[in-house]
């Protein structure tokens, strides 16, 4: 029930057409094409080995598609095709208008230096230089994903599991990015746990207007954060919808099976 | 013939089957041949027995049932637009300005206060936060919920008291569009009677709403004219 303001804009932020990568004879994402929109949750659900990690690497420009196109509308309005941004400027890219939040905080953060550094680190690569703003900045962040201020100097590897996950979010939003990639982000994490960190990117990703892409096997996570759902298997989207559309009045036979293994709650 | 179309909601032949790929694919037919209208101030009550396909209809008018066939023309901002062919966008778009849908059970969001759970829609539609609690608290007050209740989640609240929560949160919207799908199904009559009431001040807005409703009292306080689903029952 994500359902905050989606600005009528015809333009998308990120268009995939035609996306394919295959290792070997082995194809782990088969001709995948979607447009996203600003303010719009994308879920890409479905089993291990369906392809939506492949996806998540190709979208985000991590992993080279063997065929098709990811093209990105940059803060100066102007589309590029991933493909053909220098490696600076791809970089650039990742460190400001672009967020990734891996399901193990340790692979999103630096787990030897403190909270505070790993937030401010993000702001420095942008240019800022001015210590106090820095920590201000940092220490705000920490307070918006509930994490006591007085910890702001202790290192991550300090922290519990849905701490480390918080912090992480905080790294990735201190930029004001305009799209994030997570990655299974309630996987590791306690039920109790995940239902805090679930309200916290709801709320932020409503507050902030953020696109957001999310791979996750959880439904529940699905419904709850998207407005819109990718099925994979087999490399292959086999059905995309609505989220309420797809959970609820789904029509492919493994859509049906995956909404069927829902323990009721 | 086809006249320039005044009604809010406008439904023609519309179609839905489930096939149930898991039990061998077998197809179950829902309804067929859905057709009727719903203008501005008025209040439609669909009737028929128990799976004669009533809250699927409601669900196609939302567009969280697909339909295999036919057409839910909606009026969106002075425009037709027609959810079964919409783009997911469009569709959200419609829910957020122009269609709402109080369902027998709240979706409670973990951690959000009852005050807040009411006021979203229309927080989400703009308007201010402090503004936007004053208005639930009053329908929240209304509905016999107690203040000291708004602080708290709903999750922990009676049956009874989230359907209120529920009802809050439908009503508090100045959406032209309501659907509600026994909205008085566990209420006292205290409560029920305030909820005919609310239906009632809707229908002086110009708000068009299409009702589930199994008590026969309140269907007569309620309904300008009843649809009976029977009619669209799918051939097997």
């Amino acid at each position: 029930m994500a359902d905050q303001d989606m600005l009528e804009t015809d333009e998308p932020l990120l268009v995939a057409q035609s996306l394919s990568k295959s290792y070997g004879r082995i194809a782990a994402c088969r001709d995948v094409s979607f447009s996203l929109y600003p303010g719009e949750v994308l879920a890409i659900v479905g089993e291990s080995g369906s392809g939506k990690s492949t996806l998540l690497q190709l979208l985000s420009g991590q992993l080279a598609a063997s065929a098709g196109h990811v093209s990105y509308r940059m803060r100066d309005g102007i589309t590029r095709d991933l493909a053909t941004l220098g490696e600076a400027e791809r970089r650039f890219l990742f460190r400001t208008d672009w967020g990734f939040v891996h399901q193990d905080p340790a692979q999103g953060l630096r787990m030897a230096v403190s909270a505070g550094a790993n937030v401010g680190e993000r702001l420095m690569a942008v240019g800022w230089n001015h210590y106090g703003r820095i920590r201000d900045t940092a220490s705000d962040w920490l307070t918006r994903v509930e994490i006591d201020i007085a910890r702001i100097d202790d290192a991550p590897r300090t922290y519990s599991g849905g701490m480390r996950q918080r912090l992480q979010i905080a790294r990735n939003l201190v930029t004001e990015p305009r799209l994030v990639f997570m990655d299974e982000p309630t996987g590791g994490l306690d039920v109790s746990v995940q239902a805090r960190l679930l309200d916290l990117v709801r709320s932020l990703v409503s507050e902030l207007g953020l696109a957001v892409v999310i791979v996750t096997h959880d439904l529940a996570v699905a419904r709850l954060l998207s407005h819109r759902v990718m099925v994979m298997k087999g490399g292959r989207v086999i059905e995309t919808g609505l989220t309420d559309q797809v959970l609820d009045d789904p029509r492919e036979p493994y859509t049906q099976l995956l909404v069927s293994s829902i323990l009721p709650p | 013939m086809s006249t320039p179309m005044t009604a809010m909601i406008d439904v023609a032949n519309a179609n839905k089957t489930f096939t149930m790929h898991l039990q061998g694919g077998i197809e179950l037919p829902v309804v067929s041949g859905v057709t009727f209208r719903v203008e501005a101030s008025e209040c439609v009550v669909l009737s028929g027995p128990s799976g004669a396909g009533k809250s699927s209809i409601l669900k196609m008018i939302f567009g969280n049932y697909r339909c295999d066939s036919g057409r839910i023309g909606i009026r969106h901002r002075g425009a037709v637009i027609d959810l079964a062919t919409a783009e997911p966008r469009q569709v959200l778009n419609v829910r957020r300005a122009t269609i709402g849908y109080v369902s027998q059970f709240l979706r409670a969001v973990p951690r959000v206060a009852t005050i807040d759970v009411v006021a979203e829609p229309l927080i989400v539609n703009g308007m201010a936060r402090a503004d936007a609690q004053t208005r639930a608290g009053k329908l929240l007050h209304r509905l016999n919920i107690p203040e000291r209740l708004w602080q708290l989640p709903p999750a922990t609240f009676s049956g009874g008291e989230q359907q209120r929560v529920n009802i809050a949160r439908g009503f508090i919207s100045e959406l032209p569009i309501l659907l509600l799908d026994e909205p008085t199904a566990s209420l006292d009559a205290a409560n029920r009677a305030v909820v005919v009431e609310l239906v009632a001040e809707k229908k002086r807005q110009g708000v068009a709403m299409v009702a589930i409703v199994h008590d026969d009292e309140i269907r007569h306080l309620i309904a300008d004219r009843v649809v009976d689903v029977t009619s669209f029952a799918a051939a097997a």
